[in-house]
């Protein structure tokens, strides 16, 4: 099949618009088309990790080209390296859970009329973003990227604003005045850079067509020129367009100092949607660095690595060092994100084979330890209706699984080995140790602060005596279980055999080099043989 | 063969999961299913042992890869395992001494809510310290030296209703994060220094990679060692991990987990024995341990956190050896086995104590026990009698080695630690005789228990003082059967050190005291400590509220004062700077984008001023736009 | 004759057009004028078509012609309206569509 790209962005584009289309008093059919068409596209996206070769030449495989802007050189283009492959996977695992937790969150409250429609509205944004999600991951084409990555801020602006977390003692005004300020917030902050993006766009244009005669978008075109020596960025201008493209990304990933659009934005909506935007949207940002950033732009790359390493160092341990200061239990998690972020973007500049890979691999497990963290966080505040970890204590006793499943997501959260995120994080320490001693070592102090956050927020709710406001709380039911237990038998099976996945980067990973011109530094003492010999 | 060792691992983790997992199924089956699981894993190690000892001395090592776990370019992690007379050693330990708590707790847990999970937290425990000593490479280390911090975590926090227990089991984690940060950063050296962190290459290759690489090496995995080990000065952990129920105490705080440190820099030798500085560290640190912990565990009243500063105090002896080098490290191991055997035997006694009295921790409001609980009582004795280095038993052995070897150290170094050494064996023998004294001799001091409400009940609840069950006294027996004559056998011929000399090496020192003085002194030394013991709590009445004590006193209780450092400077410091870091958050980071916000707001508001709402301004406005576009064109064109 | 001269004359009636559109005040005539400045624009264009020989100018004349038509129906349309609820075509009068 040589159009499965285009396919799998269009399942759950089709599915958006079949789900709301829904009548308004068959709301459970459309969560249950909703469903299916997200499986549908879980499907598809194991198909193509079945058809992708990690070992294949080249780098992009199940390639699509059509021409489609002529005069702007501009092109559907689509194809996947082992990177995107992984990351398209991860989005089609999680949306399934997304829309299965976020099962009742868009139901109509009873002062509401029969003809209320947002559940299905709900959905359709979700399996839209979807959609997005992933023709951002395939498109090669700068351009088709640049649409994608901007037009996903309009459903997700719709799910912050529209549909926010319940919880909380206020007013429905006072809490549709804070969600509609943290999703203009969120869309506010996405836009500037965007529109950075576009000069460096516009920019990459204007030099491609100076330089090779008629102008082009395509990531390969560019890069095949460049290889030629048919293209040549001047320092200048490079650096200028590295930097627009970056600070994009930078705001979505988010690094420090743009960072502070996630904590309103993930306090404010629900959990799933939450969930959507760390460990989905924001995952096309260090993607795009990986992408977009270095390949474009590898000398830029280099040039900006210290300024860069030092903000993601910032982001690892103010983000952890701020998790440990929150009151909220959903502003806890944000800014644990923000210091897992810090090391994503740490491993990707720190320019070794170990600590790109270790990003890629920590994109995913961030994702499906943050997805799993902020989801059961959702089904005990949607027990007790407060965000504030003062509110709990001894749920352990009340609600035995629910504290086991919170337990083992949090401590994929402070990285244990055995989960899945211990490899990553500790591939991006070892990557960025081997060139960047001091920032590796300190970075290090973040499984301190991670221990430290993860344990007083388990401790402070789920453990000590029972409050009574705990008292009575109901264990997780099956429709929760069903979210919970396949996202915990993740983690535990990537946390012992990561290799398939690793399998899929590593060729990626050694091309994203070849293209900075980068080799992991060389061990001053050759110590290998010996286990060559054995 | 090979194959079995993975099985060793599989099986406790196995048990881990169908006990965790299982449901309310397994509420009664379970704790024997995980006492089942540890014996078949005791009995696995057995028959290892037994095939390792078939084979000649060189060629006993074992080598196996389950599969290739994390790799990425030139970084190679495998599931393997290298199964030599050290971690056979281990393995026997754990299994052993596991086996037999596992039974003690069937009897200890019995009246518990939640026994299922108690036994699938401990075997967990057991499959994490199994692959922590199997491991063949430092990053499965890493994993399995997580892993029993975590199942520590699990249990000291088994009571988690009460918050002093979730607080003891945060704090543990964290002390050891401190600790495992070290440990991972010695990884991150070695990848960068030999390209690989596997046992072999990188310790046949550790004199190429020079000194200063070995020392940061070493010294970072001190810091892991002195986390997972309780040494100064990551030592707080340690006293409040008591709050777990005390098969825990005994099992993990005591016996295994946390001899974790002397196990890694055994293991590491050929890295220490490279970095001469790093060892200094090692020796110094285990000196000031083992007077620490020795002076904490004089001055406290309850008798697990006595007995705690007592396992930090004989650790200490554990990684002072080790930090001799080859003249110790045999010692080392020597000791911690010894002392698994002794102090295991002395934690379950302490438990059986508690068992019989309500749960009452406090030694003054003991006393007079002994007809009471006579099998607790003699082995109790046996473990007290070996852990102060009475001549024949096991203690003596192992510890007398060890301060014959501080002493062959040499110059003015080795008389200091031999010195320090001597004191400690003292110290040893006031506070375990105190601990004796009160718990099985004198008066009564029974009081009666304060019920869970808080209130101070009547005088029916004067505990009952009884003996224990049988599953709880058969492990104190065989335990205390160890502590006799573990060390002697061990002795035998130098049983021991022929066994692990083809993995640790071994140097004789050359002391220069000779080896019976040292003994005489050791004995002098021990028969004062014992004397001053009996002359304080034997001859005269202990006061059931303890008196004021000297200032040495009051500190020790504090655990000389640590807990208060890290309270002043870590907690609040942090509680500071988070604080303070929120504020900034909120205030600045924000406060720049919402001042950028409000101002182009405010801009905007001016800004629409223009809007004045009559079409012929805007035309105006219009017609000018025009001009003024014409006359650029027109300008543009002229230049 | 010289063509320029039309040129002359559009740019005369476009400058009536346009102060016609600044100065006065009745709808239908500011109406009146904006139709004036259209027509001197087409005067030019048509001008311009002759003085190049090609017929691009007419042809764009005529889309004015077309687009000046559309906008009469529909202005007219809203200065009706206008009349019908205010009793006045003053275009200061309606001054309310601002923020």
């Amino acid at each position: 099949m040589t159009s499965l790209l285009t396919v799998t962005a269009a399942v759950p584009a089709l599915g958006a618009v079949a789900t709301a289309a829904v009548p308004a008093a068959r709301r459970t059919a459309a969560k249950w088309l909703a469903l299916a068409f997200s499986l549908a596209t879980l499907g598809l996206a194991g198909v193509q990790l079945a058809q992708f070769d990690p070992h294949a030449a080249g780098p992009f495989q199940l390639t699509e080209s059509h021409a489609w802007i002529k005069d702007f050189g501009v092109r559907y283009e689509l194809g996947v390296d082992g990177i995107a492959v992984v990351l398209i996977a991860l989005t089609a695992v999680l949306v399934p859970f997304v829309v299965l937790a976020g099962w009742h969150d868009a139901d109509p409250l009873e002062t509401h009329s029969k003809r209320w429609r947002p559940t299905q509205g709900f959905f359709a944004l979700i399996l839209m973003v979807e959609a997005m999600v992933v023709i951002a991951f395939e498109a090669t084409d700068v351009f088709l990227f640049y649409i994608f990555f901007e037009a996903m801020l309009i459903p997700m602006y719709f799910l912050i604003g529209g549909f926010g977390d319940r919880a909380g003692e206020r007013t429905e005004e006072e809490a549709a005045a804070q969600r509609s300020y943290a999703a203009v917030k969120f869309l506010l902050y996405n836009l500037a850079g965007g529109l950075i993006m576009l000069a460096a766009v516009v920019g990459l244009y204007a030099v491609t067509a100076h330089q090779l005669g008629t102008g082009t978008f395509s990531l390969q075109e560019i890069l095949q020129a460049r290889a030629a020596g048919r293209l040549h960025f001047a320092t200048v201008t490079e650096r200028a367009l590295f930097l627009g493209f970056f600070f994009a990304f930078a705001v979505k990933a988010p690094l420090w100092p743009v960072h502070t659009w996630l904590p309103n934005a993930m306090t404010e909506s629900t959990a799933p949607v939450a969930v959507l935007i760390t460990a989905v949207v924001d995952k096309v940002g260090t993607f795009a660095m990986l992408r977009f950033c270095l390949q474009l732009f590898p000398e830029a790359s280099k040039w900006a690595t210290p300024v860069i390493l030092v903000l993601s160092l910032i982001s690892i341990l103010y983000g952890a060092l701020l998790a440990v200061g929150q009151r909220d239990i959903k502003r806890l998690i944000a800014y644990a994100s923000i210091s897992h972020f810090g090391f994503i973007i740490l491993g990707i500049f720190a320019m070794t084979t170990q600590g790109q890979g270790g990003a890629t691999l920590y994109m995913v497990n961030h994702g499906i330890s943050t997805a799993a963290l902020m989801l059961i966080a959702g089904f005990l505040i949607s027990r007790r209706g407060s965000r504030l970890i003062a509110d709990y204590g001894g749920v352990q006793k009340v609600a035995p699984v629910l504290a086991g499943t919170f337990l083992v997501a949090g401590l994929a959260t402070l990285s244990l080995p055995g989960l899945a995120p211990f490899v990553s994080e500790f591939l991006v320490l070892v990557g960025t140790f081997s060139r960047h001693p001091v920032i590796g070592g300190v970075a290090t102090l973040g499984i301190v602060l991670a221990a430290l956050y993860v344990l007083v927020l388990y401790q402070r709710t789920m453990t000590g005596p029972v409050r009574e406001p705990v008292r009575g709380m109901p264990d997780l039911r099956v429709r929760e279980l069903a979210v919970v237990a396949p996202l915990i038998a993740l983690l535990l099976f990537l946390g012992v055999y990561p290799k398939p996945l690793t399998r899929m980067i590593d060729p990626a990973v050694a091309h994203t080099m070849a293209q900075v011109d980068r080799t992991d530094p060389k061990p001053p003492v050759q110590a290998n043989d010996v286990e060559a010999a054995k | 063969m090979e194959n079995l060792i993975g099985l060793l691992v599989l099986v406790p983790l196995l048990g881990a999961g169908v006990l965790l997992c299982g449901g309310r199924r397994l509420d009664r089956s379970g704790p024997w299913v995980g006492t089942g699981l540890a014996a078949v894993s005791f009995v696995l190690g057995v028959w290892l042992f037994a095939d390792m000892l078939g084979r000649k001395g060189d060629n006993r090592a074992l080598d196996v890869t389950v599969f290739s776990w994390v790799p990425v370019g030139g970084f190679r992690a495998d599931v393997g395992f290298h199964l030599d007379q050290l971690s056979m050693t281990f393995v026997l330990l754990i299994t052993g001494v596991g086996s037999l708590i596992h039974l003690y707790s069937v009897g200890y847990m019995a009246h518990d809510e939640r026994p299922r999970r108690f036994f699938g937290y401990l075997n967990l425990f057991l499959a994490a310290m199994l692959l922590l000593v199997l491991a063949d490479n430092y990053l499965l280390l890493y994993a399995g030296w997580e892993g029993v911090g975590l199942a520590s975590y699990l249990l000291i926090g088994f009571w988690q209703h009460k918050p002093s227990a979730a607080t003891a089991a945060k704090k543990a984690f964290l002390v050891n994060r401190v600790g495992d940060m070290g440990l991972s950063i010695a990884i991150m050296v070695m990848f960068t220094t030999f390209g690989t962190f596997s046992f072999a290459p990188v310790l046949a290759h550790a004199d190429q990679a020079g000194e200063g690489k070995l020392t940061a090496i070493g010294l970072l995995l001190l810091l892991g060692a002195c986390g997972k080990s309780a040494q100064v000065p990551l030592q707080s952990w340690l006293g409040d991990a008591m709050e777990g129920p005390t098969p825990v105490s005994a099992l993990i705080h005591a016996a295994t987990m946390v001899t974790a440190g002397v196990y890694l820099i055994t293991r590491s030798s050929a890295i220490f024995n490279g970095a001469p500085d790093a060892q200094t560290a090692v020796v110094t640190v285990g000196a000031v341990t083992l007077l620490f912990g020795a002076i904490v565990g004089c001055a406290k009243d309850d008798i697990k956190k006595a007995l705690a500063g007592s396992t930090m105090s004989q650790i200490g002896y554990m990684i002072l050896a080790a930090g001799l080098g080859p003249v110790g490290y045999v010692f080392a191991i020597m000791h911690l086995v010894t002392h698994g055997f002794f102090k295991a035997g002395l934690f379950l006694g302490a438990g059986s104590v508690m068992h019989g009295m309500n749960d009452e921790v406090d030694m003054r409001r003991y006393g007079g026990l002994r007809s009471y609980m006579p099998v607790t009582f003699w082995t109790f004795g046996l473990g007290y009698l070996a852990i102060i280095g009475f001549p024949g038993l096991s203690g003596f052995f192992s510890k007398d080695k060890i301060i014959e070897a501080a002493f062959a150290k040499g110059g003015t170094e080795g008389w200091i630690l031999g010195a320090a050494a001597l004191l400690g064996a003292a110290i040893t023998a006031y506070y375990m005789t105190r601990v004796m004294l009160l718990t099985f001799f004198g008066e009564k001091r029974w009081q009666p228990t304060v019920s869970d409400s808080g209130s101070a009940a009547e005088d029916g609840n004067l505990p009952h003082p009884h003996e224990s069950p049988k599953t709880m006294t058969i492990p104190m027996i065989l335990l205390a059967v160890g502590s006799v004559f573990a060390g002697g056998l061990f002795s035998i011929n130098s049983a021991f050190l022929k066994w692990l000399e083809p993995v640790t090496g071994h140097a004789e020192g050359h002391s220069p005291v000779g080896a019976g003085q040292v003994t005489a002194a050791t004995m002098v030394v021990l028969v004062i400590g014992a004397a001053v013991a009996w002359q304080q709590y034997g001859r005269s009445p202990v006061p059931v509220t303890a008196p004021r004590g000297t200032l040495l006193t009051r500190a020790a209780r504090r655990d000389l004062l640590q807990d208060d450092f890290n309270h002043v400077v870590l907690v609040r410091g942090g509680e500071h700077l988070t604080r303070s870091l929120v504020y900034v958050d909120h205030k600045l980071v924000d406060g720049v984008v919402n001042g950028t916000a409000a101002s182009v707001g405010g801009l905007s508001g001016r800004m629409r001023r223009l809007q004045n709402g009559f079409a012929r301004s805007y035309a105006v406005s219009m017609f000018g736009g025009a001009a003024v576009l014409i006359a650029a064109t027109l300008l543009m064109r002229a230049v | 004759m010289n063509p320029v001269n039309y040129l002359y004359l559009a740019a005369l009636l476009f400058t009536i057009g346009a102060a016609g559109v600044l100065v006065r005040r009745n709808a239908i005539v500011v109406f009146m004028c904006i139709e004036l400045m259209l027509n001197a624009c087409n005067l030019a264009f048509v001008t311009f078509s002759r003085m190049h020989g090609t017929l691009d100018g007419q042809i764009i004349a005529f889309f004015t012609m077309v687009v000046a038509a559309a906008e009469v129906v529909v202005g007219l349309a809203i200065i009706v309206s206008i009349f019908r609820s205010r009793h006045s075509a003053s275009v200061d009068d309606a001054s309310l569509l601002k923020l």
